[in-house]
């Protein structure tokens, strides 16, 4: 149920309206709660999870189908594979993977955007990884909270 | 031992899937087929939109609230000055139109079917911000079919590339991927107009050097692709571009629609599909609505 209705508040945060300039700034809130919850329950949140959800965000995004979904299956498998040694890593370590998950997912979205439309993909594309970066640890911590109140194990 | 063997399904499982959306991918790149399911899951979706929609509607809401009698009375004697001079233009267009049918009628050609309109919303949800794609409040239940041209009062927007049961998401004229068949005002001369990801420029790009195209020439649509219909105003160009080097003139153009402000837009049947216009409740078509009087005689080649 947690994972339910924080994956519901992701796709908010996606699609609430922002203004012009701070919509590049926007980072990527579902895959930032996909990758957590392949942490954190790795034996029931992983590349299929990360399939069904990426399905849904071509949808509200109105892209290809299956565009997001195979991006965030790559992430969830590779979260899901490494969860042991990210619990391992220090916060900021661990932020430090999430960028590298977070680049991985969109390059992988951008390259197959180029083939399949000729969309120039500037500078700003990558600015969301950052602040997904950067905005890791405070979503880890709420999320955290939120699981111990909820008591998902 | 045990360790390995789940990896390895877990493996399997992630390769599967990964075959499974290259699938997905390349099938609704070049068919429609994956139509049922985008629909079957968007009723998913949806109520989430309509939520996100809600803190700037209530931010809209609050506006209305506080804004000053003056600036309604002002708004209000704007509207009914432009209600005036409109109607009376309809009424100018009226008997053109009449004249127009009559003189085709005399010289054999094809009767044109009036175009019919249907206002639809906006829904102010952010879509991604590297394709010019807006999503608004008509779908399979109002008959919007994929492909179904959009315009807004003071041009065309774009076209339906994707229809959902109550939503459908339109693809503008600035995305990179499109392109309108146009037709210079002035002249008649034909070309293609590109989305260039800027909602403020098209792009035409393939006319020679000798092509008689000035700034401040209208583009209209030339019906010719079979999408849009034609003579309705597309962009105004702005710069005309004539380097030597290249085999091409440069031409940029600003779209006619406010592509980034429009709230409402309308959703155009092609007077041929009358067949479509069956599956519209009856008491939302407020009568055959033109939107530009120009019929024009656009030279010869056409029609």
């Amino acid at each position: 149920m947690a994972v339910i209705l924080s994956f519901v508040a992701a796709f908010l945060l996606m699609l609430v309206p922002l203004p012009d300039g701070a919509n590049m700034y926007r980072p990527d809130w579902v895959v930032l709660v996909l990758i957590y919850w392949c942490l954190e329950l790795p034996d029931r949140v992983g590349p299929g999870m990360g399939w069904v959800v990426g399905l849904m965000v071509d949808i509200t995004q109105a892209h290809l189908l299956g565009l997001n979904a195979l991006g965030m299956t790559v992430v969830g498998y590779l979260a899901n594979r490494f969860q042991y040694r990210l619990h391992m890593f220090p916060w900021w370590q661990q932020a430090v993977s999430v960028f590298f998950l977070l680049l991985l997912y969109r390059a992988l979205v951008g390259w197959i955007r180029g083939f399949v439309s000729p969309v120039y993909l500037g500078y700003d594309y990558w600015v969301p990884c950052v602040t997904g970066m950067l905005i890791w640890p405070l979503l880890f911590v709420i999320l955290r909270s939120t699981r111990k109140t909820s008591r998902v194990h | 031992m045990r360790d390995r063997e789940t990896s390895n399904t877990g493996l399997f499982r992630f390769a599967l899937l990964v075959c499974f959306s290259v699938v997905v991918l390349i099938v609704d790149y070049r068919s429609h087929y994956l139509q049922y399911l985008r629909s079957a899951l968007a009723t998913v979706v949806t109520p989430l939109q309509v939520v996100a929609t809600l803190p700037s509607e209530i931010a809209e809401r609050a506006n209305i609230w506080f804004v000053s009698s003056e600036g309604l009375r002002d708004e209000h004697e704007i509207l009914k000055s432009d209600f005036v001079q409109l109607k009376a233009k309809l009424q100018k267009m009226q008997a053109l139109e009449r004249e127009n049918e009559n003189l085709r009628h005399l010289l054999d050609a094809a009767e044109r079917v009036p175009d019919r309109v249907l206002m639809a919303e906006l829904i102010k949800v952010s879509l991604d911000p590297y394709t010019h794609k807006i999503l608004v409040d008509r779908g399979l239940n109002d008959g919007a079919h994929v492909g179904q041209p959009v315009f807004d009062p003071t041009g065309v927007m774009g076209q339906i590339t994707q229809v959902m049961p109550f939503t459908s998401a339109v693809t503008l004229i600035t995305d990179p991927s499109h392109a309108v068949p146009v037709q210079v005002q002035r002249n008649g001369l034909r070309t293609i107009a590109f989305g260039t990801g800027n909602a403020h420029q098209l792009r035409i790009s393939y006319l020679s050097h000798n092509a008689d195209i000035r700034v401040g020439d209208m583009l209209l649509s030339s019906g010719l692709g079979g999408r849009f219909p034609a003579g309705y105003p597309v962009a105004k160009v702005i710069s005309v571009e004539n380097d030597p080097g290249e085999a091409f003139l440069n031409i940029d153009a600003v779209p006619a629609a406010e592509i980034d402000r429009a709230n409402q837009v309308l959703l155009v049947w092609r007077g041929s599909r009358t067949s479509r216009l069956t599956q519209v409740p009856a008491e939302e078509i407020e009568g055959p609505v033109e939107l530009q009087a120009e019929n024009l005689d656009l030279g010869p080649g056409l029609d």
